[in-house]
């Protein structure tokens, strides 16, 4: 059986054979005091938020509240932003990944991320798939490459659809397979975690239900990070949510203690529609 | 609380309140004229208690209309959520009480003339506190108030009491004359019947100190009188 990076480390660590659906949960990434600047403006104050492993932390609050700016910290996504300046902390396996030290591309495999819009490669689907484990060296051989295209698409929940057009251009797909799609182009590197910038806001209810679906199914491997302005996303696909507002971290908890007693007013202010 | 960005989602969760509201009020006067017609063996009101009944039927399946579409439509959350909960819950709980206040008023009817004024009384004056929990609740439901709701919910080991001496006070009278044992009977069931109103009572208490708290009273945490039957 393949497994990730993280499941292979904690493996040879405990001695153990790992089943593929036991929930050990402990923080994959743990940030510590973060601050964020966009020239002299601070969008992010103070933020620490460890992130649990094996499953979905969702990130929810009002446009321009920071919590898109702080996922893409976690992949250190701002350094493409020329006048963004990020302090503080993210740990994980025990490195921080602001140090200057660390490789960004390496960085952005262990990390993986799905954006808003689903955007493939101009490129087959097969080939979207192949092209992270192409260019990290992860393929032995074609049928190494090929193996990894259809686990990466079978884990995404696409391979049916696609296994007998595999040539196709990757565009021809729907929004919700294109989606799919990119899911599956994230996993095919083996990240450790998911990062998920409003995944759904494009797709309509049937495709957004087969993307909760998979991420449902992704949590049992993976730390899943997302972003979502869907509260009721938020409630059905994460374990525990963080509420921004401001730039700041609200609060963050059990996403089912979020969502029925809160604890801070302006919390429940915003999740029962009453942000003035 | 301020309120929605969308004022039609205050307004039905304000409708909401208010019809249980009504629905409580009518149920207080039904415990209270149900124990009058007793103690003053009028026929004529029993009757009237029972026609009220159904009145509340109808409220009750009113709002559980209402509690689905606002579910369906709106998603509550948080407050919102506790208080759609509670307001499920409370609504059956009302009915419940209607239920038994009706059954009082129906026994009422089969009271035969070998019961004599002061055992009547003693259903009469268990009324009052049972009715005065039930008021109680309904202000702290009005309110949102979590301290009042836990006094009434401490409050029921009163009403434990008075149903456990009224119900020797009624063996005694069927042991002394025999031939009111048939009324005795249903007396007892009277005195029952408001004896589980204070339940009753006692589990809005627990849903408005959810509603308000978001945490949960436990029954076994309640002080409690041993009853005297089953």
């Amino acid at each position: 059986m393949e497994t990730t990076m993280t499941e292979s480390r904690e493996m040879s660590a405990a001695g153990i054979k790992m089943d593929e659906t036991q929930g050990l949960t402990f923080p994959r990434i743990d940030c510590r005091n973060i601050d964020v600047f966009y020239g002299d403006k601070q969008a992010i104050f103070d933020i620490s938020l460890p992130v649990p492993d094996r499953s979905v932390t969702a990130l929810i609050g009002p446009s321009g509240c920071g919590k898109s700016t702080f996922l893409r910290c976690l992949n250190r996504m701002n350094d493409t932003i020329e006048s963004c300046k990020v302090t503080g902390e993210i740990i994980m396996d025990g490195e921080n990944i602001n140090d200057p030290g660390m490789d960004p591309v390496l960085l952005r495999s262990r990390v993986g991320m799905v954006f808003q819009k689903p955007n493939p490669f101009p490129k087959s689907i097969y080939d979207n798939i192949a092209y992270g484990p192409r260019i990290h060296g992860l393929a032995a051989s074609r049928e190494d490459l090929d193996a990894m295209v259809e686990k990466s698409l079978r884990r995404a929940g696409l391979w049916d659809e696609v296994k007998d057009r595999l040539t196709s251009p990757a565009n021809s797909l729907s929004g919700g397979q294109q989606q799919r799609l990119c899911i599956a182009r994230a996993i095919a590197v083996r990240p450790e975690v998911i990062l998920m910038d409003e995944p759904c806001s494009a797709l309509d209810p049937v495709a957004t239900a087969r993307i909760e679906e998979l991420i449902d199914e992704l949590r049992k491997r993976y730390c899943i990070v997302i972003v979502t302005h869907s509260m009721q996303q938020a409630a059905r696909v994460s374990q525990r949510t963080a509420f921004f507002h401001l730039g700041e971290l609200v609060e963050m908890g059990e996403t089912d203690q979020i969502f029925t007693n809160p604890r801070e007013r302006r919390t429940e202010d915003y999740i029962t529609g009453r942000f003035g | 609380m301020s309120d929605h960005i969308v004022s039609a989602f205050t307004d039905e969760l304000d409708k909401l309140a208010a019809d249980i509201l009504r629905m409580g009020g009518i149920v207080e006067t039904m415990i209270l004229d149900a124990c009058a017609a007793v103690n003053k063996n009028d026929v004529d009101v029993a009757r009237d208690v029972v026609a009220r009944d159904e009145q509340v039927d109808k409220i009750e399946a009113d709002v559980e209309r209402q509690i689905v579409s606002l579910i369906a439509r709106r998603q509550p959350m948080a407050h919102d959520l506790r208080a759609v909960f509670s307001a499920l819950k409370v609504v059956g709980e009302l009915e419940r009480i209607g239920d038994l206040s009706k059954n009082i008023a129906k026994r009422t009817q089969r009271l035969d003339e070998n019961v004599g004024a002061s055992m009547r009384k003693g259903i009469y004056r268990m009324a009052s506190p049972v009715s005065r929990q039930l008021n109680m609740v309904l202000d702290a439901y009005a309110t949102g108030n979590a301290s009042e709701a836990k006094a009434v919910w401490e409050g029921d080991e009163d009403i434990d009491q008075h149903y456990n001496s009224l119900f020797r006070e009624m063996l005694t009278y069927m042991i002394e004359d025999p031939r009111t044992i048939g009324a005795g009977a249903h007396m007892l069931f009277m005195a029952k019947n408001l004896e589980r109103i204070g339940d009753h009572c006692t589990n809005i208490a627990e849903f408005v100190y959810f509603q308000a708290t978001g945490e949960y009273l436990l029954s076994t945490d309640r002080p409690k009188t041993p009853h005297l039957d089953g």
